[in-house]
């Protein structure tokens, strides 16, 4: 099994899940995260004073698939979260030792 | 004179008014603080309403306006302890003979009552200057000393018939009485107590814009018994301090967000609301002495001026945490200045004429010495009285871990946002 992990811009979520869906994922996790990159911050100016904003809001997805799908999968999330500017994020894949499904405590790939 | 109901039926709607806009204020800032700290604001405020109306019925609204006429300093003991504060009309001074005094159609209690409601809301405005770091205990001391030295005394050289007003300063409803004096104070106040930790570097926004929206409409709302009420009658100039004052308002809005909009590329609703405080502050010294499309002109060059006037702490390094001196001490000292130009008797047979309506640059003059002395005088005696409280009463700013916890927690034992 594998872990694949996104980074993307927050405004690509949906694009993203309708099209891991179209691909048969099923399912995932989304957290609401911060962080920099190439990107890097921005000035903001507030009330006559100005801030630099180190941290952007990014939006972090992970799934766990099969081994044959990952490559695939991630294919899907970098085409449908590109928007060809800076910032779009990275995903990654890697290796998951075990898999245990909660309710029926199947295991590994039947767990997928 | 005798008893004017209407006049009464006026001035008591306008107490409520005003006593209203401390709420409303504290509210206002209360948006404006973190979240930690947004009990300690609204505290702040409330306690206003609790201590110093004890303190003016005691003794303040007799240093104000006791021995009233006298050209002096401050006011007597007559009134102490609401000693003949009673029904009968406002008969102070001598209105009958030459040396002028002040007689209304409204009751002696009523004017006390309404006189309170400025003397609770003009030391509430300094909390602004010292959001998130005063200790409760210093600002309680601190708020009671200042009302006795400071707010009476002013109250008295100008409201209550004393030098500034034998010279011939005006002051409607309390540009110089409340805006510059309360402003002069926050100035000294964030002066001595020094920066939030983290400022200028960490971004403090607001926590809560919808509380501070809801404030400025309150205060807005309440500025019509501040401004209109100060007639103390119900008659045309009260009309006419009523429309200017929610016209400056609006200009005041419009002036503050033209700018920052091409300034900083937002018109931002805290702009919004600042910009109408800020046009109702400067109106207010020249609500009942000004008339036609006057009242518009201060509030929008108030608004705009208001604006840049916010940026001067980052350039000096003082904390004004919620911009009392960008817009009290700025716009009171702009509102009356302008008096100077805009008055005129046309509106108003007791005022004077300014330089744009024929009457030379006397009033002019009388004005900017009027702001300049209630500046210094506040700023001097706020330094002083905070410098007592530093030493002999444990400190004006709570511990640096205290503030990291924030007031709500470590001065009140509460917190307001629970689950």
């Amino acid at each position: 099994m594998k872990l694949i992990t996104a980074i993307i811009k927050p405004h690509k979520v949906d694009d993203v899940k309708d099209a891991l869906k179209a691909a048969g994922v099923q399912g995932m996790t989304v957290a609401e995260v911060k962080g920099f990159g190439r990107q890097g911050g921005h000035t903001e100016v507030y009330r006559g004073a100005e801030y630099v904003v180190d941290l952007l809001p990014k939006v972090r997805l992970e799934m766990v698939v099969g081994d044959d799908q990952a490559r695939a999968i991630a294919e899907v999330i970098v085409t449908s979260a590109k928007t060809g500017k800076i910032g779009d994020g990275k995903v990654w894949i890697t290796n998951v030792e075990e898999l245990i499904r909660i309710r029926t405590d199947e295991r590994d790939e039947d767990a997928v | 004179m005798e008893l004017d109901a209407g006049a009464i039926a006026w001035v008591l709607i306008s107490t409520a008014l005003v006593l209203f806009m401390t709420p409303g204020l504290a509210f206002f800032y209360g948006g404006m603080v973190r979240a930690k700290n947004v009990l300690g604001m609204l505290m702040q405020n409330f306690f206003a309403m609790g201590i110093l109306a004890v303190l003016w019925s005691i003794v303040g609204f007799s240093l104000a306006f006791g021995d009233w006429g006298n050209g002096g300093l401050i006011g007597n003991l007559d009134f102490f302890g609401m000693s003949g504060v009673d029904q009968n009309p406002v008969s102070l001074g001598d209105p009958e003979g030459d040396g002028g005094g002040l007689a209304l159609g409204i009751p002696l209690i009523l004017f006390c009552a309404y006189q309170m409601t400025f003397a609770i809301i003009t030391p509430a405005l300094i909390t602004g200057a010292t959001a998130d770091r005063m200790k409760f205990k210093a600002y309680a001391i601190f708020i009671s000393v200042w009302l006795i030295l400071v707010y009476s005394p002013v109250a008295h050289w100008i409201f209550g018939g004393g030098w500034l007003a034998q010279r011939g300063a005006l002051d409607f409803a309390g540009g110089a009485v409340v805006h510059i004096n309360a402003g002069a104070a926050a100035l000294a106040l964030a002066l001595l107590l020094g920066k939030r930790k983290n400022w200028p570097e960490q971004p403090m926004h607001p926590h809560s814009l919808p509380w501070t929206l809801i404030g400025t409409g309150i205060l807005w709302f309440g500025w019509a018994g501040f401004n209109a009420g100060s007639a103390l009658a119900a008659d045309g100039v009260a009309a006419q301090a009523l429309y200017n004052t929610f016209v400056a308002a609006s200009a005041g809005m419009l002036g503050w967000l033209l700018v920052e909009k091409i300034k900083d590329g937002h018109a931002t609703t805290l702009g919004a609301a600042s910009g109408a405080v800020a046009g109702l502050v400067a109106i207010t010294p020249c609500a009942g002495f000004v008339g036609g499309l006057s009242p518009m002109i201060i509030g929008a060059v108030t608004g705009a001026i208001c604006f840049l006037a916010i940026s001067l702490k980052y350039r000096f390094g003082y904390d004004d945490s919620l911009d009392v001196v960008g817009v009290h001490l700025v716009g009171g000292l702009l509102g009356s200045v302008l008096l100077g130009f805009f008055a005129t008797t046309e509106v108003n047979a007791a005022g004077k004429d300014g330089l744009f309506f024929g009457g030379g640059s006397t009033l002019l003059i009388e004005q900017v010495i009027a702001a300049v002395v209630v500046l210094v005088f506040s700023f001097v005696v706020s330094i002083v009285i905070a410098k007592v409280i530093d030493v002999a009463f444990g400190g004006l700013r709570v511990t640096e871990e205290d503030e990291e916890l924030g007031l709500d927690l470590s001065q009140h034992a509460e917190t307001a946002y629970n689950s």
